[in-house]
């Protein structure tokens, strides 16, 4: 059920009860809380991620990215363990004191889980089954300060954070915002180091770069200083006048907000094709990779988002994209070496990826769910293979792949990896030729069969739709846009391995269309920026490029947590979100008085009126 | 009169389950025709062979002449037969325009192509639907039309839901419609309505339309001919007044409880009729 806030007048709302005295705990629930939290952050130091992201400052001398990692656990924990859920009806006790409390308690607990763990690595060497169990990790348990202060630390730094926690629900909501801001800013501009740098010195600004950060990385005490309180004060005067532009926009006339659209839409392509020539080379690299597994995305997001089928093996497109361009254009290509231009290469590509489309998707498109998602899967990894194998070695050079592919020459220009900015540019191309599909299709006769098939697909096939061609159109057309990415990495990258495809590519993927919002543009989109550029890609490093080693284990977590709590996505689709909170939905509908009833309805009332005047109503014979 | 549709001898076991027995059956155009029995008699499944969703085990269906047996449900729609189900299942999260829209599928035929390029053909169809969607609505009043076009389906009332349904059968420019149970759950006064509107489906819309009802009332009212089935065997077909006085079918609803949810109208109209 979701929590409703008190709501109109006229609706019951819950009675407040006086705050709890702060000695009044449920101590068995704390342990349980503190238990897990303890687990959950020994757990995160086992990982390595306390050493290795060490290196990385946060704020230079202050607080480095393995820090980080680890203490928003007790924050987190003492935010979550005293949310309220406010229930319709139900009395509640204020918030007060006694939940500070309960929160100090929980991050005590949590943060002695490190001391515990701290006091055991001294103890005894586990280092053989646990990699991490080193000095190293002993002596960042220590704050590099010994043992004894390390112990004592935790439980205390533990305690202040989980109070802290606990203490933004007793905040005025806007000094909890504006705290939120001030972390938020802080967090954004140090892991956008580089990007931020690269920016700054394209406009000529590197004055700002060198008060921001520190020579070595991570932001410099003052500069922290001075990006808080800016933050602050735009969280406490500024931030309202967003929410002001927006319900300026909400509130104009459709034509008008159509233009005003229109505007946003120019404005945000204008900035991103402007973008690359203010930003370095490694900036631009990351740009081209977010851009490729972008395009990747917004192909996905057609088979699986909108045509409701879960393709697990998307990355076999992505090969055939990747393998023909290769061969058609390289001089190095074992088998068969035309060296066609790139263009052309593209035509024939297209071609491949049709025929691909309809050769992996006519065997497995009948089938359903689980048994589609695991038979697409196998294929995934049986292109590879093939790609791979010593029997097609002379065609696709087997392990050793097909290197010395030159670069796309469109005459003018060319596109090639040493010229990320480039590779980045014929992305975009490519990107905004799949933004263009993905919505002109979803308005379109086929937009509807596909979710028609989403929703029933025995119905849909019963109301007239072929639904084994609607579904092998989607696998086509998403097939097509993954062979483009396939062609980009070829010349951009300049050679082609079987290890390009592997079968971590559609997961991760197929992650960034979940994380992002299936069924939505602007949703992958923001799933590619935030996963793909922060994170990295597969092979291809992000922003927190020391994260790589823990990728997987972040998209795991991230992949699990939204599908417990927000299945739809970050920026979901509206009708998405319906299908996956159907119940509350239509509570809240109900609540709101939205909801169809049948006779009192003005439809009906007018229609019985009607009905009387036409005498037709009265055929009928209602049992006596 | 031509001859619709044409039913020898159909049969289908479910192990060992005759669901369906040697059912002799026709419909001729313009005729509406009441399919009728008890719980459990094949009603549903003779609908789902009809509509190709289940595989006969024997026998044949004839539509216009051609054997149907063997199409997958697109293609019997598309030969003009379109069908509601018994427990509503409309695509929810639609809209109510799009639901009636997606039905016209097999009658429209414009591709990713004209999508993509917004042709003059392309939004040509695309109005076109739109509007035959806004008609077949508008066949319930202004119930599903107006502010409730862009609505989901889901928000929609059980009767509406129902209404929908009906409205999204139309929608495929059927020749037959195969209504299941078409007013299971309303009230005594929606359902007296949509009797009415099944009469105009025909006098209006020119369907031929195959129902089948437990209401004794609305079959009583609508339909020309009524077919009785009993454990997947026809015991009986004819007009309403021969259909219900038939012993054999007497037995069938009251040699066993008739169930609790249709108690009411089946006794009322069988002992009118029976006295
Ligand atoms: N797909 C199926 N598999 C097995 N048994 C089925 C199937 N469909 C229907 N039946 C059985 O066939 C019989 C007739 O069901 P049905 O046609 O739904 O009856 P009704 O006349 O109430 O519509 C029932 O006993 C039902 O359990
Ligand atoms: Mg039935």
């Amino acid at each position: 059920m979701t929590a409703v806030a008190p709501g109109p007048a006229g609706m019951m709302t819950s009675e407040v009860l006086p705050a709890r005295s702060a000695a009044s705990q449920d101590w068995n629930d704390i342990l349980k809380w503190g238990a897990i939290g303890a687990a959950s952050i020994a757990f995160l130091a086992l990982t390595g991620m306390l050493v290795v992201l060490d290196p990385r400052p946060v704020i230079s001398g202050a607080l480095s990215l393995g820090y980080v990692a680890m203490i928003w656990v007790p924050l987190v924990l003492g935010y979550t363990t005293t949310k309220q859920v406010v229930l319709e009806g139900m009395a509640r006790n204020e918030q007060g004191a006694a939940d500070v409390v309960r929160g100090a308690l929980i991050g005590a607990l949590t943060g002695a889980g490190m001391s515990i763990l701290a006091v055991l690595v001294n103890a005894f060497d586990l280092r053989d089954p646990l990699v991490n169990w080193s000095p190293e990790l002993l002596a960042k348990l220590g704050f590099d300060r010994g043992l004894g202060f390390g112990v004592i630390a935790w439980i205390v730094l533990g305690a202040v954070l989980g109070a802290l926690g606990a203490s933004l629900h007793l905040m005025p909501a806007r000094i909890a915002k504006t705290l939120g801001i001030v972390v938020g800013t802080i967090l954004f501009v140090s892991i956008f180091e580089a990007f931020l740098d690269d920016l700054l010195e394209g406009f000529g600004l590197t004055f700002l770069t060198d008060f921001l950060y520190a020579s070595r990385g991570g932001l410099t005490i003052v500069s922290t200083i001075v990006l808080g309180i800016a933050a602050a004060l735009f969280g406490m005067f500024g931030s309202g006048k967003s929410a002001g532009l927006t319900a300026k926009l909400d509130a104009m006339e459709a034509p008008q907000r159509k233009n005003a659209n229109m505007l946003i839409w120019a404005a945000g392509l204008a900035a991103l094709v402007l973008l690359p020539i203010f930003t370095g080379k490694i900036t631009n690299e990351l740009l081209a990779n977010v851009g490729i597994f972008l395009l990747l995305a917004l192909g996905l997001n057609i088979v699986v988002g909108l045509a409701g089928i879960l393709d697990l093996g998307y990355v076999a497109f992505f090969a055939v994209g990747g393998y023909t361009v290769a061969i058609l254009t390289s001089p190095n290509s074992p088998g068969f070496s035309p060296g066609l231009p790139w263009w052309v290469a593209l035509i024939v590509t297209v071609f491949m990826a049709v025929l691909a489309g309809l050769l992996i998707g006519a065997p497995v498109i009948r089938m359903r769910g689980d048994y589609l998602a695991i038979v697409t899967l196998g294929f995934g990894e049986i292109i590879r293979l093939l790609a791979l194998s010593d029997w097609l070695k002379g065609w696709f050079g087997g392990a050793q792949g097909i290197t010395n592919i030159p670069p796309a020459d469109f005459g003018l220009f060319e596109v090639k990896g040493t010229d990320p900015r480039s590779v980045y540019y014929l992305t975009l191309f490519f990107v905004l030729v799949a933004i263009y599909v993905s919505w002109r299709l979803e308005g379109s006769r086929l937009g509807r069969a596909w979710m028609a098939v989403r929703e029933d697909e025995s119905v849909a096939e019963a109301m007239g739709i072929n639904t084994v061609n609607i579904k092998l159109a989607a696998f086509v057309v998403g097939a097509v846009l993954a062979s483009f990415g396939g062609a980009i990495l070829s010349a951009k990258v300049g050679s082609i391995f079987p290890t390009s495809f592997l079968i971590l590519v559609s997961v991760i993927i197929l992650v960034v269309v979940i994380v992002g919002g299936m069924g939505n543009i602007a949703g992958v989109i923001a799933g590619s920026v935030v996963l793909i550029g922060v994170l990295g890609g597969p092979k291809q490093p992000g922003l927190l490029q020391e994260f790589s080693t823990f990728k997987l284990l972040i998209y795991g977590a991230l992949l699990v947590w939204m599908m417990l709590k927000r299945p739809e996505g970050l920026i979901p689709n509206a009708r998405r979100t319906r299908e996956l909170h159907q119940e509350e939905f239509l509570q809240d509908a109900w609540l709101k008085g939205e909801i169809d009833t049948d006779d009192d309805d003005v439809a009906d009332a007018v229609d019985t009126v009607v009905d009387a005047v036409d005498g037709e109503a009265s055929t009928g014979g209602a049992p006596a | 009169m031509t001859r619709l549709l044409e039913i020898e001898k159909l049969s289908v076991t479910f192990g060992g389950l005759h669901a369906l027995k040697d059912l002799d059956f026709h419909v001729d155009e313009g005729e509406i025709v009441s399919v009728i029995g008890p719980n459990g008699a094949g009603k549903t499944t003779f609908f789902n062979m009809i509509s190709g969703m289940v595989a006969p085990t024997s026998g044949d269906i004839r539509f216009e002449g051609n054997s149907i047996v063997g199409y997958d449900p697109n293609q019997v729609t598309a030969a003009g037969i379109a069908r509601t189900f018994q427990n509503v299942r409309l695509f929810a999260n639609m809209t109510i325009l799009e639901n009636v829209m997606v039905a016209q599928h097999c009658r429209t035929k414009t591709g990713a192509f004209g999508a993509l390029f917004n042709t003059a053909g392309f939004k040509r169809e695309e109005e076109e639907i739109r509007q035959h969607g806004i008609d077949v609505l508008g066949f319930f009043g202004t119930r599903l039309t107006g502010y409730r076009l862009e609505q989901p389906a889901s928000v929609l009332s059980y009767a509406n839901r129902r209404r929908l349904e009906i409205a999204r059968a139309m929608a495929t420019r059927p020749k037959l419609i195969l209504l299941d149970e078409p007013v299971a759950g309303m009230n005594p006064k929606e359902s007296a309505e949509l009797t009415g509107l099944i009469g105009k489906l025909r006098s209006e819309w020119g369907f031929t339309v195959v129902m089948i009802e437990h209401d004794m009332g609305v079959v009583r009212d609508v339909s020309d001919r009524v077919v009785v089935l009993d454990h997947g065997e026809p015991i009986a077909q004819g007009s309403y007044e021969e259909v219900s006085t038939d012993p054999q079918v007497i037995e069938a609803y009251l040699g066993r409880p008739v169930e609790k949810r249709k108690k009411s109208d089946v006794d009322t109209s069988e002992t009118g009729a029976t006295a």
